[in-house]
């Protein structure tokens, strides 16, 4: 704050007033499509309404009845997809943190003559568009059976993930050198250099790789579309749009309880970690 | 210092080589060939020679996703610069609760899009009791104004889209808000001293210090922009009329549901060749406008 302001208490006040309703109105805003979201999902649909569209009945007040109506429900089997969800997270989170941090250990502590080429040809790779791979890519799970099956959602992520290694590596590149000096005076090798020193002071960017990666398989839609082909092995992103897909059968009421029951775990995961995920995003794009 | 071998460092890299081989050497070279046949996954590739090509000069669906999604692209990238910078400018300020109002900021940007999408498509429901957006627009002009049938007209329904994409700012907002932190403070003093306005000091002095970071924003969002799929795909469908159909969908239309893989291929090359090219002239503009400190 320079003088000028501090001098002037009245409109100093002003001012932060001023800024707190700002703020006050972006935080609402922001969270308008949640609100809206949780409020249309414990209502009760009007009765009056033609199928089940519409709005809500103002008399009824609020249930969480459609919740359980949702995970019931006999059309879709949300816990089914939960399920399936959970496992291409589960392996496809392991896969991204173990390979990417072994490749993002050789691309910042091994120093080798082309690292700087390798490493840009791999952020390179960041700009290729998915709809460029996605028909090869059909085609090659196709010949080696993986259609239908989980395995196209998560053996590649134990290949490394570019973004992942990027953020790791600028990681690393933070821990000081003379850790790795003194380990090798010790007789250190790189493999126990990795795993007794550079991992263990790693843990929160190995964190955010993992969260991360969770996020976008809970978010993906395109690759099980077209990778996966029977309804028992839907991810919840399928589920959810095949439900949206029965409009006219489902109320609204009760879509918006299944969009609640897909986006809570993400939104809490979210805030449990908010500041090491929002510290992670912002290394990616200052130190690039 | 001592040097590793060659073989140490690659040996490290070795899970990202082999990846890198058959995760994107190998399809996009596939989809290069591919480009250049006849394929329907029945039988294999027939050699086309360039006719999948010639095609797209007479495709007039073409025409109208390219337009489209440069129309997206643009405008989204626009207003979304605009408004992240500024929330970036009004998160920067001192305040309590300053993780809570970022998180807030960030917090739809971790929603899934399928599920945001869901959200949207019935907020913009044309009937006030039931759409949030047509019953805003009843509230402020107190019934004034009749909010539009938002899914019924090209331009509503483009309109719907690009409102709604400045909800997934966030992670903008939090890159903008760490290069306006790294803006030097004895700058903003200098300035200040020298009696530039708080206006003046965000022109002349704030913008080109975060002009790199506006620049990597932008290339992301280019990058985006050209494969928005799954949002439209749910809340229009493509329509009215084909009035938000966008390339990926285009591809994906024409790869799974008319069978057709080498014109599908082919566009997915139009697509990533259009993405270099946008990424290159965008550098090239940025050696004019960006400033580097230390260059």
């Amino acid at each position: 704050m320079n003088q000028a302001h501090a001098s002037n208490p009245a409109r100093t006040t002003a001012l932060r007033v001023l800024l707190y309703a700002m703020l006050g109105l972006v935080a609402l805003t922001a969270f308008l499509p949640i609100i809206y979201m949780v409020g249309f999902s414990t209502g009760v649909a009007d009765p009056t309404a033609s199928f089940g569209l519409g709005g809500l009945s103002e008399t009824a007040g609020r249930t969480v009845d459609n919740y359980h109506a949702v995970i019931t429900d006999e059309n879709t089997d949300m816990p089914l997809y939960l399920r399936n969800t959970l496992i291409i997270a589960i392996l496809g989170v392991g896969g991204t943190v173990i390979s990417s941090a072994i490749v993002a250990y050789g691309f910042s502590r091994v120093r080798w003559r082309g690292r700087g080429v390798a490493f840009m040809t791999m952020l390179a790779t960041m700009m290729i568009p998915f709809p460029v791979v996605m028909v090869p890519l059909f085609v090659m799970f196709r010949e080696v059976g993986w259609i239908g099956t989980f395995a196209p959602l998560w053996v590649p992520a134990w290949f490394g993930n570019a973004f992942s290694i990027f953020l790791l590596r600028q990681f690393f590149m933070t821990i000081p050198r003379e850790l790795d000096d003194a380990a090798r005076i010790d007789g250190c090798g790189h493999l126990r250099n990795f795993l007794y020193i550079i991992l263990p002071l790693s843990k929160p960017a190995l964190l955010v790789v993992a969260l991360l990666h969770f996020m976008f398989v809970w978010n993906d839609f395109l690759g099980p579309l077209v990778f996966l082909t029977h309804r028992d092995q839907f991810t919840l992103a399928l589920g959810l749009q095949l439900y949206l897909s029965k409009l006219g059968q489902t109320p609204w009421n009760l879509l918006m309880a299944a969009t609640a029951i897909m986006t809570a775990p993400v939104l809490l995961l979210f805030f449990i970690a908010q500041r090491t995920f929002v510290e992670g995003i912002s290394t990616a794009g200052t130190k690039g | 210092m001592k040097h590793d071998s060659l073989r140490t460092g690659l040996l490290w890299i070795g899970p990202w080589i082999l990846g890198f081989c058959i995760f994107t050497v190998l399809p996009v070279s596939l989809a290069v060939y591919y480009g250049f046949t006849d394929y329907t996954l029945l039988e294999s590739p027939i050699p086309v020679g360039t006719q999948n090509y010639e095609r797209m000069l007479h495709d007039e669906i073409l025409g109208t996703v390219l337009w489209n999604t440069a129309i997206f692209g643009v405008l989204s990238i626009f207003f979304g610069t605009i408004l992240s910078i500024s929330l970036a400018a009004l998160l920067s300020k001192p305040a309590r609760f300053q993780s809570f109002w970022r998180a807030a900021v960030f917090a739809p940007s971790v929603l899934p899009l399928v599920a945001i999408a869901v959200i949207f498509k019935l907020g913009y429901d044309p009937d006030p009791e039931v759409g949030l957006a047509n019953q805003m627009i009843d509230w402020f002009t107190f019934g004034a104004l009749k909010g539009p049938n938002w899914f019924g007209s090209g331009f509503w329904a483009m309109t719907a889209l690009l409102l709604m994409s400045l909800w997934s700012v966030g992670p903008a907002v939090v890159i903008y808000l760490a290069g306006l932190r790294d803006v030097p403070k004895q700058l903003h003093e200098a300035a200040s001293i020298d009696g530039v306005g708080p206006f003046g000091r965000f022109f002349h002095v704030v913008l080109p210090m975060i002009s790199p970071v506006i620049l990597f924003n932008v290339i992301i969002g280019v990058i985006n922009a050209a494969q928005v799929f799954a949002v439209p795909l749910i809340m229009t469908g493509g329509g009215p009329e084909r009035s938000t159909y966008f390339h990926s969908m285009y591809v994906y239309d024409q790869a799974f549901k008319f069978g057709d893989m080498g014109y599908a291929s082919a566009l997915g090359v139009l697509q990533f060749v259009i993405i270099l090219m946008l990424t290159g002239l965008i550098l090239l503009a940025g050696r004019k406008f960006v400033y580097y400190r230390g260059a």
